[in-house]
C-alpha cells in the first residue's frame, strides 16, 4: 500500500489551486540495482482529479515524471469547503485515491 | 414473417452498437503508447498525429536555466489563449522524450506544473495543442550538472 499523496488546494479569486505530491518510485526501466540486474519500469500512468464528484483534470504520464510526482494545476472556481479527490493508476494496475478538502 | 424479418434487423442493429460504443471508450481511454515510447520528440509528435508546431509567446514554459539535480527538474506551462486541449512536456534529449500529456478540460486552466528527470543537459518543450489544430511551443534549453535517468 503506498503512501498517501499530500494534498493543498486553496482557493482564492476566484479559482482553486491544487498542488499534490504523490509516493512513488516512478523506475524508468533504466536503471540497475546493486546486482546489476535492471530494474523494470513502474510509473504513473493515469491521473485523473474531481472537485465535488465531477472530474476537471486528467493526465497521461511517461517514466520521466520525478520519483514522488509534483503536481500542480488550477480548477476555474471551487470554493472553501468542497471536495478535490485525486486518483493515480500505475502500470502495475495499482491505483490510489486521495481526497482534500477546500481551504 | 414480418416478425422474423424484425428480429433479424434487431439482431443486426443491437451488437454493432454496443460494439461501436466499446470502441468508442476504448479509444477516449487508451494511453498514448506509442507516444510515450517513440525515441525521438519528432517521432512522438508523429505518433500523435500533432504537425508543424510553431513557436509561440502564447505558451509559457517555466523552467530553470540550470539543474543542479536532472533526477528533479521542475517544469511549468500556462497559456492564456482560449481553446486549448492539452499540454505536452518534452524532454528532447530523454531516451523517451515525451514526459507528459496534460488534458484540458473546461473546468481547469491551461497551466500545469511538474517535476521532469533529465538525462543530460537538453531542451525541453512545451506545446499547446489547439482546438482550431495549431500546436503553440515554446522551447528552452537546461543546463544538467547530474543526470537523472540512473543511467
Amino acid at each position: 500500500m503506498s503512501d498517501p499523496m499530500r494534498i493543498r488546494a486553496q482557493s482564492s479569486a476566484g479559482q482553486t489551486t491544487v498542488r499534490v505530491l504523490m509516493s512513488h518510485e516512478m523506475e524508468t526501466g533504466l536503471r540497475k540495482d546493486a546486482a546489476g540486474k535492471t530494474v523494470p519500469a513502474w510509473h504513473i500512468q493515469d491521473v485523473v482529479a474531481s472537485l465535488n464528484g465531477k472530474q476537471v483534470f486528467s493526465a497521461e504520464w511517461g517514466t520521466a515524471v520525478s520519483k514522488n510526482p509534483y503536481l500542480q494545476f488550477i480548477i476555474k472556481g471551487g470554493k472553501a469547503g468542497d471536495k478535490v479527490s485525486v486518483t493515480w493508476k500505475d502500470t502495475k494496475g495499482e491505483q490510489r485515491t486521495d481526497e482534500v478538502t477546500v481551504n | 414473417m414480418t416478425q422474423r424479418r424484425d428480429a433479424l434487423k434487431w439482431g443486426a442493429v443491437l451488437p454493432t452498437s454496443v460494439a461501436l460504443s466499446g470502441w468508442l471508450t476504448q479509444e477516449a481511454h487508451a494511453f498514448e503508447k506509442n507516444a510515450f515510447e517513440a525515441k525521438t520528440w519528432t517521432d512522438a509528435l508523429k505518433a500523435l498525429g500533432v504537425s508543424a508546431p510553431m513557436d509561440s509567446k502564447e505558451l509559457v514554459l517555466n523552467c530553470p536555466d540550470i539543474a543542479e539535480n536532472g533526477a528533479v527538474v521542475p517544469i511549468a506551462a500556462s497559456c492564456a489563449t482560449p481553446g486549448v486541449k492539452k499540454i505536452l512536456f518534452f524532454v528532447e534529449k530523454n531516451p523517451s522524450p515525451l514526459v507528459a500529456i496534460f488534458n484540458v478540460s473546461e473546468d481547469i486552466l491551461a497551466n500545469f506544473s511538474t517535476r521532469t528527470k533529465m538525462s543530460q543537459t537538453s531542451d525541453v518543450m512545451a506545446l499547446a495543442l489547439m482546438q482550431d489544430g495549431r500546436a503553440l511551443m515554446s522551447r528552452k534549453e537546461i543546463k544538467v550538472t547530474l543526470g537523472g535517468c540512473g543511467g
